[in-house]
């Protein structure tokens, strides 16, 4: 057994210390340690995109990566997305337009498609096929999966227009 | 107003899941993410060999490790079980011999993953290896070292039926087709690999949650091999991760856990690598199709005969099941007079094949949509015009003995020839692009069940208590394709209220009556109709209440609106609250069953194996692929499907897309690049890497037509949509492939080199020109691509 070493993340904007052996993948720590079961595992091999969070931002596969590494990093998982009690466009998006139906590729997919509209708020569809391609889905075909992106693209821009419109509060 | 409140009258309109909010938000809880106090980590110890008797199992040391708390093998759990109760052939672990790499040895339960995995290497396993079966072909002709003793041959079940005269309607043909048809092994890869939690109760209860389809089957099995009666075992279904038929077997780790926690007295969780949920398997298994088929020289199908060997793998589990799908199936699509069929199962050691959408129909249908594609094109005639020249006289019954009471294929036909373009593009694309067509059609459940018993085959409980919530009690497994949200778009329907106040508490055995389960597309058609017969019962209690109080006849009241209120009359109105707090007063707290069983009339013939193919309802598609084929690389993209799908009505048009479009990619993932692929007993591509099921990047554009043929039964008119879209994707693209460069596909998947190869025969002459060129010369998509080809050469 590997010494467990102490660990500090902020986590879904909460601070969290735990104790962790070195080799601790980062999807064991934050479905075993810090109980957050939102992010699945739905392979061995890294290639289905289940298990995506931020980690500084950056979407990244929390099976390929080590807790350890994570030490004083920011993390967003699926349970820290629409945070405030309101949910992100996307989250709106796939309960509007059907992109869950088992819901177990769902958390890999809002991370991934979170991340894609901050760098790109106005994706064309090949864009957003080429951003999800990581994210295996088996029941939908995607074709509503894109409809969802599509629904949490049009809701930001209308909220963007609004904000642009309103008058300026003195 | 959140996003999944609806006004009142949800049916045939988009509504959102039911449990989307708890999805999105991470909070929904699947097997593998439950905890329990002092839970331990169970794994498998899997066999390496094929075929080996076990001489000796050695645990020893095994137990000496330091927090193993237990240690399971076959002689914990002796009792053979499986799905058909005439196929109880597997133990959950092997008793006298392996059949296969990955069969089930021994399992350990420990205080963590890391040491439950250093026990099974402690563990020490002495194996006589056997004569091993892996070819089909060559198993079935086997004289000795059969994988069961008690099936000679390793023939599982065969069987052999003839309808009408096939060898009078070969006679009569003007053109007859014989070809071999082989579509490799395929696993459903449902993102969420199996879990099972079992906890022991202090009062030798037990308490499973487990990623199963059907927990009445897994809880009967449980009891017949743990020998405790099925009162004290409790089976809750938690979130599932979708199953496509992986999950409707009782698969070996969900008795495994149950077996573990028996003995240690603690909660016990097992999860199994993707690895081991290929090695489960109980997938589609690969079928050679030796199809015969004849037509008029107009066109209409005189005579169909197929044999079918599938390679069933190493245990019974729904393989009969499967293989009479496959011939009862076969010809019902159409108006054909004369169908002969026989049908193999074969046992081979590689791991059991099972149940997968579109159960038993898919690869028949592959080989006998391409072949009619064939045909019609020996014939000069428009492979679409074909289809409609067959189509049955709807309502009726098949020469086989299916009962059709709704039919919408040709609806379905004339949509996707309309939304494709078909007539501006068959045979007029440019060399490399193709069209093709091909239709599919699936049972709304079955009619008959596995365990033969004359219970309903769903009943529904509802009660209405305190403030006016509806609480619906229902078996039915919700696996992701949304039957949560059907029933309770269905009771709020029947009594008039928002769907937000219908409260749906399922697939619980110690909560809820006995379902089924969620197998061969039955839920919404069986659960459905459940669903109304309760409502109506818990309606009427109420609006005798109302009547009484308003001094009026109970038929002068409607429900809608979340109100009961007179017709004709606004001041006789009852807020619903109020007219339940009335109905109360008057009955107590009101509750109802209801139930549904399929009708007599719709459970078929009486023939050996008649029980298999009825439903009390069909579903029918059509579906148009395009596809461009690069004759250089073999490449094969398909740019885009367009289906049709007969679906009765759609009570919830997003979901109803959902099931029709996943059915459609899930058939592209068959066509064009999923196969297990075997090196004799060992398993190629055990992973999501290898296995490779389309992403966002090969997948075609689908777009979904949802045809409504009112079924006469089926709740509102519904049937299934969740299946029988699938198996007309693979012929669709095999046809398009044909019409873009003029070769056949007869094995699937169709991968660049068989495209290549064919091309090449082609090339080299050997290609049979019969095949190609349209009997009167006539613009046929082979003969227009023939010369394309002639052209660019």
């Amino acid at each position: 057994m590997m010494r467990k070493e102490l660990l500090h993340f902020r986590v879904n904007g909460e601070d969290r210390e735990f104790a962790a052996a070195p080799n601790r993948l980062l999807l064991d720590a934050l479905r075993q340690d810090l109980e957050l079961t939102g992010t699945k595992r739905g392979c061995d091999d890294s290639s289905c995109g289940c298990c995506a969070v931020l980690v500084d931002g950056v979407p990244v596969l929390s099976c390929a990566m080590l807790a350890a590494s994570c030490e004083g990093c920011e993390i967003t998982t699926i349970e820290g997305l629409g945070m405030a009690g309101a949910l992100d466009p996307a989250q709106e998006g796939w309960v509007e337009r059907a992109g869950a139906q088992c819901g177990f590729c769902t958390p890999g997919f809002l991370i991934t498609t979170v991340a894609l509209l901050r760098r790109n708020p106005n994706p064309s569809l090949d864009e957003i096929r080429d951003a999800l391609s990581s994210n295996l889905c088996r029941c939908t075909g995607y074709m509503q999966i894109y409809e969802s992106v599509r629904y949490a693209i049009e809701k930001h821009q209308r909220e963007s227009q609004q904000r642009v419109s309103a008058p300026p509060a003195r | 107003m959140s996003a999944i409140d609806h006004k009142p009258g949800t049916i045939g309109k988009p509504m959102p899941m039911t449990d989307a909010r708890t999805k999105i938000l991470g909070l929904g809880k699947y097997a593998d993410d439950l905890h329990a106090p002092g839970m331990l980590i169970g794994r498998i110890l899997h066999s390496p060999h094929a075929h080996a008797r076990i001489v000796s199992i050695d645990t020893s040391r095994a137990e000496r490790l330091a927090g193993v708390q237990g240690i399971v093998t076959g002689r914990d759990a002796p009792t053979p079980y499986g799905i058909l109760p005439i196929g109880h052939d597997e133990c959950v672990f092997a008793v006298e011999k392996a059949r296969y790499v990955g069969d089930n040895i021994a399992a350990v339960a420990a205080s963590s993953a890391e040491i439950a995995e250093q026990a099974l290497d402690l563990m020490r396993v002495e194996y006589e290896p056997l004569r091993e079966w892996f070819d089909p072909e060559e198993s079935m002709r086997a004289e000795t070292d059969w994988i069961h003793e008690s099936r000679a041959h390793n023939i599982e079940k065969e069987y052999h039926h003839s309808f009408g005269d096939p060898d009078g309607g070969f006679r009569d043909a003007a053109f007859v087709c014989e070809q071999r048809y082989v579509a490799g092994e395929v696993n459903h890869a449902a993102m969420e690999p199996h879990a099972t939690l079992a906890i022991w109760e202090p009062d030798e209860r037990m308490t499973v949650y487990s990623s199963t389809q059907v927990p009445y089957y897994l809880h009967r099995t449980i009891s017949e091999v743990c020998a405790m009666p099925m009162n004290r075992i409790r089976v809750i279904k938690p979130l599932i991760g979708s199953g496509f038929g992986g999950k409707s077997e009782v698969i070996p780790l969900e008795i495994a856990a149950a077996v573990l926690s028996r003995k240690t007295k603690k909660p016990v969780k097992i999860t199994y690598t993707r690895e081991e949920v290929f090695y489960a398997h109980r997938g589609r298994p690969r079928t050679i199709v030796d199809l015969k088929m004849g037509i008029t020289r107009e066109g209409r199908i005189t005579a169909v005969a197929a044999r079918v060997v599938q390679d069933g793998g190493a245990y019974c589990g729904f393989g009969p099941v499967t293989v009479l799908y496959s011939g009862a199936l076969l010809g019902a699509i159409y108006d054909v007079p004369a169908v002969r069929y026989d049908g193999y199962r074969v046992l081979t050691n590689k791991p059991a094949c099972g149940a997968m959408r579109g159960h038993g129909t898919v690869n028949v249908r592959f080989a006998f949509e391409s072949m009619l594609d064939e045909l019609a094109c020996k014939a000069g005639l428009d492979p679409a015009d074909v289809r409609r020249r067959n189509l049955l006289d709807a309502p009726c019954v098949t020469v086989n003995g299916l009962r059709v009471t709704s039919y919408g294929l040709p609806e379905c036909v004339e949509k996707v020839v309309e939304r494709s373009g078909w007539n501006q593009k068959r045979g007029k694309l440019p060399y490399g692009k193709g069209i093709g067509i091909a239709c599919s059609h699936y049972v709304s459940g079955a009619a008959n069940p596995i365990i033969r018993s004359n219970m309903p085959h769903t009943t529904v409980n509802i009660k209405i208590d305190r403030d006016g919530a509806v609480t619906v009690y229902s078996g039915a497994a919700d696996i992701g394709q949304g039957s949560d949200t059907m029933q309770v778009q269905i009771v709020a329907e029947v009594l008039g209220i928002r769907p937000a106040r219908v409260k749906l508490v399922s697939a619980d055995t110690e909560l809820t009556p006995i379902d089924l389960g969620s197998y061969s597309s039955r839920v919404t058609f069986m659960v459905g109709n459940a669903c109304i017969d309760a409502a109506k019962k818990i309606r009427e209690q109420i609006v005798a209440a109302v009547a009484k109080r308003f001094s009026c006849e109970a038929e002068d009241l409607e429900c809608a609106d979340e109100a009961v209120y007179k017709r004709n009359d606004p001041r006789m109105r009852a807020s619903f609250d109020d007219a339940a707090a009335m109905a109360i007063e008057f009955h107590g707290a009101l509750v109802a069953q209801g139930s549904y069983s399929p009708p007599e009339e719709a459970r078929g013939g009486t023939f050996k194996g008649a029980g298999v193919g009825p439903s009390p309802s069909y579903s029918y598609g059509a579906q148009v692929a395009e596809v461009t084929v690069d004759p250089d690389t073999g490449h094969v993209r398909v740019d885009k499907v367009v289906v049709a799908h007969d679906c009765g009505k759609a009570l919830n048009p997003l979901a109803v897309e959902g099931q029709v479009i996943g059915s459609v990619y899930m058939g592209f993932g068959q066509a064009m690049q999923e196969e297990m692929i075997w090196e004799g007993s060992r398993l190629m591509n055990p992973s999501l890497l290898e296995y490779r099921i389309p992403t966002t990047l090969e997948n075609p554009e689908i777009e979904c037509i949802i045809v409504e043929s009112n079924d006469p039964e089926g709740p509102f008119g519904a049937k299934e949509a969740g299946e029988g879209s699938l198996a007309a994707t693979i012929p669709a693209i095999a046809n398009a492939i044909y019409d873009a460069v003029g070769v056949r596909l007869n094995t699937a998947p169709f991968t660049r080199e068989s495209v290549l190869e064919a091309l090449k025969k082609k090339r080299g002459g050997q290609f049979d020109p019969a095949a190609t060129r349209g009997g009167n010369g006539a613009s046929g998509g082979a003969n227009a691509a023939a010369r394309r080809a002639e052209r660019s050469t």
